[in-house]
C-alpha cells in the first residue's frame, strides 16, 4: 500500500512541474503583451492621485515607462518561474504581478489623464468584502474537512434575509437575521454531508439551487408586490474612526468604512489566531487533516464539523447581508452573481489561510474595481470583455495555483466512525 | 428486495477491487434504482405542497398541482410542449451525466449551451440558398463544435493543471454570457433595426422541422415539437452505447471510479478527461442549438433559461444513465410546462418548480434520508461522485 502511495506521488510530480512551467510561460506572454500593447506607441503621462483633492498627493509617471518597467519585471519573473520557481511564495508573487499588470494597464488606459487611485482602492475594499466573507466561510468549513460549494447560496440567503429583516425591524437585526439564515443553510449542508454522507460538492450545489429557488420564489411572491414595506432596508453608512481616519491614504481605506469592513478585518485576525494558536484551532485542523487520528485522541469529529460548518454559514450569511445592507440597499433575484464561487477561488488562492483569503479577495476586488474604472475611462475595449475580467482572473488563478496549495488532507471525505 | 440480504453478504468478501464492481456491476439492483428516485420525486412534491400551504393556504394545493398535471399532459398541445421543453434538458442532462460517469462535475452545461447555440445561430443566419439537408446538419455541427470547445477548456485545465472543473466551468459560464452579449451586438449577427443584443432570425433552411404536423387533430399547427426530440433520443442511445458497450466508455467509467487504478491499468487518464469534457460540451452545445434552431429561431441573452443547471438535478435523478436522463428530462419538462399553467391558473409562482427540483436532488443524493423517512431497510450508500480539490 505504501509503495502504491509512493508511486502515486511520483506520478503526480510531472503535473506540478508542468503547472510551474505554464505559469512561467504566462508571465513571459504577459511581458510581451504589456510591451507590445501598453508600451509601444503610448504617449503621455498618467497622474495617480492618492489624496482626496487633486494635487494633494499626486505622483506622475510616463505611461510608456511604467509599461516598459512592468514588461521587464514580468520577463524577469517568468525567467525565475521557469528555472527555480518561487516555492511557497508563488501566490504572493502572482498577486503582486496581477497588481503591477493592472497598474500598467491603467497607465495605458488613462495616459494623458489623471486617475483617483484612492477612490479605486476604496472600491477595491468594498468589492472585495463579499468575496472575502465567502472565502473565510470556506476556510472555516474546509479546515475541518467539509467542502463548501454552497457559499453562493448562503450569501444569497443572507442578502435576502438581511433585506427583509432589515426593512421590517432594523438594519442591525437584518445583519443578525442574515447570519442566522446563512447558518441554517450551512446546517442543512452539514446534515447532508456529515450525517447522510452525501457527496459534499453535490450537497453544496443543492444548497445553491435551493437558495436561488427559495429567494426567487419568496421575492416574486412577496417582495415585488410590497417593495417599500419588505425590501427597503437602506444602506448602512460608513463609520469614521476618529484620528485613525486622518492618516493619509490608508486612513480612508481602512478606517472610514461601514461595519462590514471592520468585521471583515476582525474576522481575519480572529480566525488566524483561533485556527493557529488555540486548542479549538488545533483540534479543528486535526479533524480536517486526519479525522481518524483526531477521533482516537478523543476529539468529537462530528461535533467539531457541525459547529465549524455552522460558523462558516454564519460568516457567509453575514457577508450576504453586505449585498443588501452594505451596498445596493435592496434585494434583487440572484444578486450575488457568482461572488460565492469567486470567494471559493479566493480561498484556494489564499491557501486555506484567513490572511491569504483576504489578500486573494482584495486581488479579485481590484480586478472588479478596475473593470468599473475602465468602463468610465472609455478605452474602446468592449464592456463585455471588461466584465469577464474577474472570472478570467479566477480561472488563471485556479489553474496556476491550485495544485501548489495543498488542501486539508481529509477535505471532501465523509467520516465514518468504526 | 428479498435478495438484497444475500447480495450484502457477498459484498463483504469482494474478490475484485471495488472500482471494478462499480464500473461493471454484475447485478443491477433495479428495484432500488427505481424506488429511490420515485420516492424522491414524491417527497419533493410533498414538501412543495408545504410551501404552497405556507404562502397561499391549504385550499391551493390541489388546484395548483391539478393545474400542473393538466398543463403538462392534458392534451396534444401539452404533451408536445412537455417533450419540446424536455429536448434541451435531455442534451444538457447527458452532458452532465457523461461527466459524472467519469468523475467530473460539469456545472458548465449552461455556458456550453450558450456558446453552442450561438455558433449554431451564426451558421444558421449565413449561407442563404443552401438546401436544408446540408444547412441544418451544418448548423447543428457548428453547435456541437462550439459547445465542445467550451468543454475542452475546463477539460484541459483539469487534466493538465488540476484546476477543479467546478470552478472553471462556473467561471466559463459567466464568460460565455458576456461573449453572447458581445457577439449579438455585432453588425454581422444583430437583427436589423435593433440596438439590443438579439440575433437575426435563423434561415428557414437551418430550422429544425416540426414533426407532429401530420396528426389528425384540431390545432395541429400549434404543436411545436420538432426534430430535435428525435435527435435527442438518438443521441441518448449513442451515449449509452459509448458508455456501456465501447472500450473508450469503459475507460471513462474506470477513470471516474478510480483514476489511479485506471492509470496503472494502462489507460490514458489525461486524454480521457479531455475527451469526456469535449463530448459533454458538444452535447450541451447541441442542446443550445436545439433552442436557437428549433424553438426560438434566434439567439438573445439568457436563451438557455437555466436549462444547464436543471440538467444537474436531472442527471442525478437519472442516476447518470442515459435512459434515466431521458425519463428525468421528460419529468422536468412536465414540471416546467405544468409550472407555467400553475402560475397562470393559480397564484403559485413558477419558482416553486426550482425548489421542487432542488429537493429532488437532495433526496436522490441522500438515499439514506429517503430510507429513514420511509423506513426502508438496506440498500446502497450515498455515492461519492466527485473528487475534492486535489487531483
Amino acid at each position: 500500500m505504501t509503495a502504491v502511495a509512493g508511486t502515486a506521488d511520483f506520478v503526480r510530480a510531472p503535473a506540478e512541474i508542468r503547472r510551474a512551467r505554464i505559469l512561467g510561460i504566462v508571465y513571459l506572454l504577459l511581458a510581451t503583451v504589456v510591451f507590445l500593447f501598453f508600451a509601444v506607441g503610448t504617449e503621455g503621462d498618467v497622474t495617480f492621485r492618492l489624496g482626496d483633492q487633486p494635487g494633494d498627493l499626486d505622483f506622475t509617471v510616463s505611461a510608456q515607462v511604467l509599461a516598459t518597467f512592468t514588461a521587464v519585471v514580468f520577463a524577469f519573473l517568468g525567467g525565475i518561474q521557469l528555472t527555480k520557481g518561487f516555492g511557497a511564495k508563488t501566490n504572493v508573487v502572482l498577486a503582486i504581478a496581477i497588481g503591477l499588470f493592472a497598474f500598467s494597464f491603467l497607465g495605458w488606459a488613462a495616459a494623458g489623464k489623471s486617475l483617483s487611485l484612492i477612490g479605486m482602492l476604496g472600491t477595491t475594499v468594498a468589492l472585495a468584502a463579499p468575496i472575502a466573507f465567502g472565502a473565510l466561510s470556506g476556510v472555516m468549513c474546509e479546515r475541518v474537512g467539509v467542502i463548501n460549494i454552497g457559499i453562493e447560496g448562503m450569501l444569497l440567503t443572507g442578502a435576502f434575509t438581511g433585506a427583509v429583516v432589515g426593512t421590517v425591524m432594523s438594519p442591525l437585526f437584518g445583519i443578525l437575521g442574515a447570519a442566522i439564515a446563512g447558518g441554517l443553510m450551512a446546517l442543512a449542508l452539514a446534515v447532508l454531508a456529515i450525517k447522510y454522507r452525501v457527496d459534499q460538492i453535490i450537497a453544496g450545489v443543492v444548497i445553491n439551487i435551493f437558495a436561488l429557488g427559495l429567494t426567487s420564489f419568496l421575492s416574486s411572491q412577496f417582495l415585488v408586490e410590497n417593495a417599500s414595506g419588505l425590501n427597503n432596508p437602506g444602506v448602512l453608512g460608513p463609520i469614521r474612526i476618529p484620528l485613525l481616519a486622518e492618516i493619509p491614504v490608508l486612513g480612508r481605506i481602512l478606517f472610514d468604512q461601514n461595519i462590514f469592513i471592520y468585521v471583515m478585518y476582525l474576522l481575519v485576525a480572529g480566525m488566524t489566531y483561533g485556527l493557529f494558536k488555540t486548542r479549538w484551532g488545533l483540534q479543528s485542523r486535526a479533524v480536517g487533516e486526519h479525522p481518524k487520528a483526531a477521533d482516537t485522541l478523543g476529539i468529537n469529529v462530528f461535533r467539531r464539523r457541525y459547529i465549524n460548518v455552522f460558523l462558516g454559514g454564519l460568516i457567509a450569511g453575514f457577508g450576504g447581508a453586505y449585498f443588501t445592507l452594505g451596498s445596493v440597499g435592496a434585494f434583487n433575484e440572484n444578486m450575488t452573481a457568482g461572488r460565492g464561487f469567486i470567494g471559493l477561488a479566493a480561498m484556494i488562492f489564499g491557501r486555506w489561510h484567513p490572511v491569504g483569503a483576504l489578500g486573494a479577495a482584495l486581488v479579485f476586488g481590484f480586478a472588479d474595481s478596475l473593470q468599473v474604472k475602465l468602463g468610465i475611462l472609455d478605452t474602446g475595449i468592449p464592456s463585455e470583455f471588461l466584465l469577464s475580467a474577474p472570472y478570467l482572473v479566477t480561472i488563471i488563478v485556479v489553474a496556476g495555483v491550485v495544485g501548489k496549495a495543498r488542501p486539508p488532507a481529509a477535505d471532501g471525505q465523509p467520516y465514518i466512525k468504526e | 428486495m428479498s435478495d438484497e440480504g444475500t447480495e450484502a453478504k457477498e459484498n463483504k468478501e469482494p474478490k475484485e477491487p471495488r472500482w471494478v464492481e462499480r464500473v461493471a456491476p454484475k447485478n443491477v439492483d433495479w428495484s432500488s434504482l427505481a424506488v429511490i428516485p420515485f420516492l424522491a420525486v414524491f417527497s419533493a412534491l410533498v414538501v412543495g405542497a408545504v410551501f404552497i400551504i405556507f404562502t397561499e393556504g391549504l385550499g391551493s394545493v390541489l388546484p395548483a398541482y391539478g393545474a400542473l398535471l393538466r398543463g403538462a399532459f392534458g392534451g396534444w398541445n401539452s404533451i408536445s410542449e412537455t417533450l419540446l421543453v424536455a429536448t434541451p434538458l435531455i442534451f444538457a442532462g447527458l452532458a452532465v451525466a457523461l461527466g459524472f460517469q467519469a468523475g467530473l462535475f460539469n456545472i458548465g452545461a449552461e455556458g456550453q449551451m450558450t456558446i453552442g447555440g450561438l455558433t449554431a445561430v451564426i451558421v444558421g443566419i449565413s449561407f442563404e440558398g443552401l438546401p436544408a439537408v446540408i444547412h441544418l446538419p451544418l448548423a447543428l455541427a457548428a453547435g456541437f463544435v462550439g459547445g465542445a470547445l467550451w468543454g475542452f477548456i475546463p477539460g484541459v485545465l483539469r487534466a493538465k493543471t488540476g484546476a477543479h472543473e467546478v470552478i472553471t466551468t462556473i467561471m466559463l459560464n459567466f464568460i460565455a454570457f458576456r461573449i453572447l452579449d458581445y457577439i449579438l451586438k455585432q453588425p454581422f449577427t444583430q437583427a436589423e433595426g435593433r440596438f439590443d443584443p438579439i440575433s437575426k432570425d435563423v434561415l428557414e433552411s437551418a430550422r429544425l422541422p416540426r414533426i407532429l404536423t401530420w396528426l389528425p387533430v384540431e390545432g395541429v399547427e400549434m404543436l411545436r415539437l420538432n426534430l430535435g426530440f428525435i435527435l435527442a433520443l438518438a443521441v441518448a442511445w449513442i451515449v449509452y452505447w459509448i458508455l456501456f458497450k465501447s472500450t473508450i466508455g469503459f475507460e471513462f467509467r474506470a477513470v471516474g471510479a478510480n483514476p489511479d487504478a485506471a492509470k496503472y491499468g494502462g489507460m490514458a487518464v489525461t486524454s480521457a478527461i479531455i475527451l469526456v469534457m469535449v463530448l459533454a460540451g458538444g452535447l450541451a452545445g447541441l442542446g443550445g442549438s436545439n433552442e436557437t434552431l428549433g424553438v426560438l429561431g434566434r439567439a438573445f441573452p439568457g436563451f438557455t433559461a437555466q436549462i444547464g443547471f436543471d440538467a444537474i438535478a436531472l442527471a442525478l435523478l437519472g442516476r447518470s444513465h442515459p435512459g434515466g436522463v431521458v425519463l428525468s428530462a421528460i419529468l422536468f419538462g412536465a414540471l416546467r410546462v405544468g409550472g407555467r399553467a400553475m402560475q397562470v391558473e393559480t397564484d403559485v409562482g413558477i419558482d416553486l418548480i426550482i425548489i421542487i427540483q432542488a429537493l429532488i436532488i437532495v433526496f436522490v443524493a441522500a438515499p439514506e434520508l429517503v430510507r429513514a423517512i420511509y423506513r426502508i431497510k438496506g440498500g446502497e450508500e450515498a455515492r461519492q461522485l466527485t473528487r475534492g480539490w486535489s487531483t
